[in-house]
């Protein structure tokens, strides 16, 4: 089970931050701080992951953004990777040659893409297409709508 | 940070444009947010960011507070109060907002304030309280998209106390026609079950349900809850394997939709999911394994694209090919695997490389003396963390002969790392391994002269213990394992401290070691006793550390043994402790209670006063006794008195009472505090005058010198002596430009060097046999490497000869032939191109030959020939009879002679050989018993030595007590089997095989027979005896019917009676009746299958309808019958 993610900038501010089981402020700015430091301090040509206390942390740099996500003991770094991977092709999809303002304008978007895309630290959907769909089709409610027409796009 | 402001500033204007799609709200709050960010872009110095945002943020406080602001401006505002915490300042102020934003705005509005809500509230907030009745409400809503909040909101942090409310409606959802929602609302149960399992105890059910759903996705999120659930219990989920595999087995091939496909590879996910779910299912349980190997490998096999995603599904095969019940071949192929991520050149394929070897290790240690020269090159590595993954490596394999080495890279590594957590973990495994050892030569040194205190403190740690109780267990094995080593080796030259600090810790904790009899530390620590040096003082340490160990019906005679040897002691304390040992061996229960094990760090009672004596004093005293005198009274006075001789009588029965009987039985704390107080012989003698410490200096100068010189070479053993001729540096050297097995023929290079010396002694001690292949990459492996050299060593001689005279008596063409394939084995397997690998190869070739033979026979056979000979061996030709007949005539008549004594005087039929090695020659006959078919196989020994010889054939039953014996040479052995038919077959085939060794090979000859089944019919057919009601009964059970007309004799009487007796006296039928024109007769077979037949005499033939319950035996009788009657 994935415990947290964060993604922050090459100067090592936080963009988003997703923590999948409860955690005490304090212990958040702690977490991000260490993350920060320790991820940005990595020289090129290292291996994808460290440890940090009994969690494993998988990161990886996309342009000027860090992705990073602990894991419990158990999971698999690789396919962690993947999830990374994954969740930058969702965002690039979404937004379209996505970059890190983006992220910075649209957080809460990267943050709904996030949640039709994990749920509870585990994998809900991986398929680009049904992701975005829902995204999109959540996207199109108005306020007055009564979203009949769109609940037929999303669940199809 | 500049690059950074110029581009948001570039983008900006852009971006806002891009604000005008669909519902991404409205132009001016955004460009609020973005103004926010602009601004904070464009600050220089943190203080200056403090104080926008403050500006902010108040800004956002009073909007939010004021009742005109819409729901729709609240959501803005949410998203910069966002921003705002995101950035570390807190606005604890909209939290409340939020909440009232999800419940009251439109779908749009409630996501941000669900997301608002979820970024800002932990679980245990109190106002999520508030959240209960909009999550309650939004999981009845009609619209989707709020049940999708809803419980995506649940799933994220939901106060475990309000569970109950709202999983009635999350159950529901299980069952909805949407699967998204179905698969959101097994997710949400997933979390409920994580954060408080015995809430969802009652829907495990529905989990089954969850599981068997026909969407893939919802089947996929309930495995989350399986994996969760099997991995608390395996045993209840054991029946689920089966469609575990299944589904895995469709999702590996393919069957799911496109949807699941990641990269072209098939929802890997959900492979690694189950993967993980089969490992833990298949842990410690060989049958729920072999369920699974064929999936496992069908998923190693399909994931070679060179993709990393496909390598995170190696990966997790591997580690599940380790975990569940071994299978040599998948082994196999899991290692070729770990090696391929540990050869890789990418980085992080190698990092699990190394931790998957690390995963297996303990089981496989070959695995890492062959990739040793990389895990060399990894713990040089820049990057920390491979270094660290190496060194966890090489913590699982450290043993007493590498221990320095290894200690000594950790060390280097701690002086490197800065990383809190890990230097922790790491000073406790470098405490762990190094503290025994280095202890152990502190002790060895330090002898007898270092303080008291230091045994002392270090056996009150060891007792006392660290922080885990695993740390503890691991740290008192051990030290048990290097105690037991040192005193198998030479325990006189461990000092006197020593011995008694090992008599204690082997006392304690010596059951730690599983396979540890105690029969085995008692004997080891008997032999001290022995000892001439030993002290009487160690003396009474051993003596008590075994009465802790005395258990089991060995140790009550080895304490009885003692106790006759030492009773008579003139050491009354020596002469208590034997005595103590000698009643506790005997009396368990009182044993336990005295010493109860485990017991060294709980505080016991101890009654200082001594108060229990009083009874006994004041009689003593009544009774004319001194009064007592405390230790110190008593010295001053033997001072005053000017007695001479302190050390014999008046100290070393004192001292050495208080330190054992009050400390080594309680607590180490005690055992200082005793020796503190009233000291002991060493530090008496620093107290007495100078002229006795300097003798003292003098004993141990000498002392000391004995034990360097007796140590080094130990020491140096323990590090180079390895049983290899690879080890030692030189001599490396030269196997590397002698050996042919090198990877690298060129001398190797100077660091090269370094790196193999370095590997010698890490990996010194590992895997099966001692001798260390350094060049592990190389394809060999070591057993092969052994066995060969073996041969090499021993048995060339004896071996030779045989082969030798195998050869002349082999024909050129099977000379030839065996050359050829000599030559070709040469070429492709290294292992065979040592001579006395001949006999075995030949002997390969002879068994080929006869299979071929014996197959040819099978296919030749088409006539059932004349001769009712029931076994065909495949040196028999079908077509000449009495050319095999000749030849084996007088064997016959010598090998009857075997026959054991109670089937002597039965007929058997002839003995034909069934095949011949040089030295052995396997013949058989089969005999006719009243109850059963024996087929009776001769093995006879021509050579001058005995072999032992393993039979084994298929589908026969061994009569004889053992398979496996001893051929004398030059003799005859005789096995029996009994034949079983199970069902009546055209033919049945014998086959099997003799494995015999030979000079120390073992070789294997195949063993065939030949049976028609028509024939045995002759054996094993019996008369079945019915009445003729009997008879109609069964005939009606009966399914399996045939009919046929046969021949009919005329013999000038009745030919329906001649017929029926002809077919009586051959085929031992019963005939039941005989009514005029028609007859019935019934016969079964030897197990007891009844065939019934019914004959009519119908127009000049036979027609016969037969019945049994057994399909072909109709067939097969009919058959017979009319083989006789033409016969006849």
């Amino acid at each position: 089970m994935m415990r947290f993610l964060l993604l922050f900038s090459r100067q090592g501010r936080l963009r988003l931050q997703k923590w999948f089981t409860p955690t005490p402020e304090r212990e958040k700015k702690k977490i991000i701080r260490d993350m920060t430091t320790m991820v940005l301090a990595r020289k090129p040509r290292s291996c994808n992951f460290l440890h940090w206390r009994d969690l494993k942390i998988v990161y990886k740099r996309y342009a000027s953004l860090y992705f990073c996500l602990a894991l419990e003991d158990q999971d698999n770094e690789l396919l962690a990777l993947e999830i990374l991977h994954r969740y930058v092709e969702l965002l690039d999809k979404y937004f379209g040659n996505v970059c890190e303002l983006d992220i910075i304008f649209n957080f809460e978007k990267a943050y709904f893409i996030l949640d039709e895309f994990l749920m509870g630290g585990e994998i809900q959907e991986t398929s680009k297409q049904i992701v975005n769909r829902s995204i999109e089709a959540s996207d199109m409610l108005q306020e007055d709508d009564n979203s009949d027409w769109y609940e037929v796009e999303l669940f199809g | 940070m500049s690059d950074v402001v110029e581009k948001t500033l570039t983008a900006l204007p852009s971006l806002l444009s891009l604000d005008s799609q669909p519902g991404s709200g409205k132009l001016s709050s955004t460009s609020k947010l973005g103004n926010l960010i602009r601004g904070i872009t464009e600050l220089t110095s943190k203080h200056e960011e403090e104080k926008l945002i403050q500006r902010e943020l108040s800004s956002i406080k009073e909007q939010v507070a004021s009742p005109n602001t819409s729901m729709r401006q609240m959501k803005e505002l949410m998203v910069r109060a966002i921003y705002c915490e995101m950035l570390g300042y807190e606005a604890s102020f909209s939290y409340i907002h939020a909440i009232k934003l999800a419940q009251q705005g439109t779908v749009l509005e409630k996501r941000v304030g669900y997301l608002a809500v979820s970024l800002f509230l932990n679980e245990s907030h109190e106002l999520l309280l508030l959240l209960v009745n909009t999550v309650l409400k939004d999981l009845q809503s009609t619209n989707l998209i709020e049940v999708c909040m809803a419980l995506t909101v649940v799933s994220q942090m939901f106060p475990k106390d309000m569970i109950p409310a709202i999983l009635p409606l999350v159950e529901e959802k299980l069952t909805h026609p949407k699967e998204i929602i179905r698969r959101k609302a097994v997710l949400a149960l997933y979390k409920f079950y994580l954060i408080a399992p015995n809430q969802v105890q009652h829907i495990h059910n529905k989990f089954r349900k969850a599981l068997c759903d026909k969407d893939p996705g919802v089947m996929t999120a309930s495995l989350h809850i399986y994996l969760q659930m099997i991995k608390e219990n395996p045993e209840g989920y054991k029946d689920l394997t089966a469609s575990f595999v299944t589904i895995l087995k469709q999702v590996v091939g393919g069957k799911l939709p496109m949807d699941f496909n990641y990269h072209s590879v098939p929802a890997p996910w959900l492979q690694i999911q189950l993967l993980r779910i089969l490992s833990l299912l298949g842990k410690d349980d060989q049958s729920t394994s072999e369920m699974m190997y064929e999936v496992l490998d069908e998923s190693l096999r399909r994931a070679e694209m060179n993709h990393n995603i496909t390598y995170a599904i190696l990966y997790e095969c591997v580690k599940s090919i380790y975990t569940i019940h071994p299978k040599a071949e998948l082994l196999e192929k899991a290692a070729k695997c770990i090696g391929n991520f540990v050869l890789s050149p990418k980085i992080n394929l190698k990092y699990l490389g190394l931790k998957a070897l690390t995963y297996v290790v303990q089981q496989d240690a070959n695995l890492a003396l062959q990739h040793q020269l990389t895990i060399i090159e990894c713990l040089d590595h820049s990057d920390l963390v491979i270094k660290r993954e190496t060194l966890e490596l090489l913590f699982r394999i450290t043993n007493a002969q590498n221990v320095t080495v290894i200690v000594e890279k950790m060390l280097e590594f701690l002086r490197l790392s800065k990383d809190d957590y890990t230097t922790i973990d790491l000073v406790g495994k470098v405490a762990e391994l190094w503290f025994i050892e280095t202890m152990n030569t502190v002790f060895s040194l330090g002898g007898d002269m270092m303080q008291p205190d230091i045994p002392n403190s270090f056996l009150r740690l060891l007792s006392e213990g660290f922080d885990s109780t695993e740390e503890d267990r691991q740290l008192r094995l051990f030290a048990v394992d290097s105690y037991v080593s040192l005193l198998q080796g030479e325990p006189g030259r461990l000092p006197q401290r020593f011995l008694q600090v090992i008599s204690w810790v082997l006392g304690e904790y010596s059951h730690l070691r599983e396979g540890l009899e105690p029969a085995t530390t008692l004997r080891l620590l008997a032999k001290l006793l022995d000892m001439k040096h030993t002290s009487s003082e160690t003396k009474s340490w051993v003596l008590l550390a075994m009465s802790k160990l005395c258990e089991g019906p060995d140790c009550v005679s080895l304490a009885q043994e003692l106790s006759e040897r030492h009773g008579g002691s003139l050491d009354t304390v020596l002469r208590q402790r034997v005595q103590e040992l000698r009643h506790l061996s005997e009396d368990a229960e009182l044993r336990a209670s005295v010493l109860p094990r485990d017991a060294a760090q709980e505080p016991l009672e101890v009654d200082s006063s001594l108060s229990f004596l009083d009874g006994f004093v004041s009689e003593a005293l009544s009774a004319g006794a001194a009064p007592y005198k405390p230790p110190h009274q008593r010295q001053e006075e033997l001072a005053q008195a000017k007695a001479l001789s302190l050390e014999p009588y008046g100290l070393s029965l004192p001292i050495s009472m208080s330190s054992c009987s009050l400390a080594d039985r309680q607590s180490p704390t005690l055992l200082s505090m005793s020796s503190g107080l009233s000291g002991n012989s060493t530090d008496l003698s620093h107290k007495g005058g100078s002229t006795t410490l300097k003798l003292d200096g003098v004993k141990r100068v000498w002392g000391k010198d004995g034990y360097l010189a007796q140590k080094e070479p130990v020491e140096e053993s323990a590090q180079v002596e390895v049983p290899s001729p690879l080890c030692s540096p030189s001599r490396q050297g030269g196997a590397d430009s002698t050996h042919s097995q090198t990877p690298t023929p060129t001398p190797t290079p100077e660091p090269e060097k370094e790196k193999q010396q370095l590997a010698s002694s890490l990996f010194v001690g590992l895997g099966s046999q001692s001798s260390v292949c350094l060049m592990g990459k190389s394809e060999q492996t070591p057993q092969r490497f052994r066995r060969k050299a073996k041969g090499q060593g021993s048995s060339s001689g004896a071996s030779e000869q045989i082969s030798n005279s195998h050869y002349s008596t082999q024909s050129t063409v099977d000379n030839l032939l065996c050359n050829n394939l000599l030559d070709s084995t040469v070429t492709s397997d290294l292992a065979v191109s040592t001579p006395e690998q001949t006999p075995q190869l030949s002997q390969e070739v002879a068994t080929t030959n006869g299979t071929c033979d014996a197959e040819q026979d099978l296919i030749e056979e088409t006539d059932p020939g004349n001769s009712p000979s029931l076994i065909r061996a495949n040196s028999t030709v079908t077509a000449d009879p009495p050319a095999h007949k000749d030849p084996d005539r007088p064997k016959d008549s010598c090998l009857s002679s075997h026959l054991p004594a109670e089937l002597a005087g039965l007929s058997h039929s002839e003995i034909i050989p069934l095949c011949s090695s040089q030295n052995l020659d396997l013949s058989a006959c089969h005999v006719q018993k009243e109850d059963a078919l024996l087929l009776v196989i001769f093995i006879e020994n021509s050579s001058d030595s005995d072999i032992e010889c393993l039979l084994f054939l298929s589908q026969v039953s061994c009569v004889t007590d053992s398979p496996v014996e001893a051929v004398r040479s030059l003799s005859v052995s005789v096995y029996q089997y009994s034949l079983m038919v199970k069902r009546p077959a055209a033919h049945v085939a014998l086959a099997g095989t003799a494995s015999y060794h030979m000079a120390l090979l073992t070789q294997s000859m195949l063993v065939s027979c030949f049976c028609l089944t028509s024939l045995l019919f002759l054996c094993l057919g019996r008369p079945l005896c019915v009445s003729t009601e009997e008879y109609g009964t069964l005939w009606l059970a009966f399914s399996q019917d045939t009919k046929q007309n046969l021949a009919l004799l005329n013999d000038g009487q009745d030919p329906l009676t001649a017929t029926l007796d002809v077919l009586k006296n051959k085929l031992q039928l019963h005939v039941v009746d005989i009514i005029g024109a028609e007859g019935i007769v019934a016969c079964r077979l030897l197990q007891g299958q009844p065939c019934l037949m019914h004959c009519r005499v119908h127009a000049g033939s036979l027609a016969v309808w037969l019945r049994s319950p057994v399909p072909d035996l109709p067939d097969c009788l009919l058959y017979h019958c009319q083989r006789a009657l033409q016969e006849h």
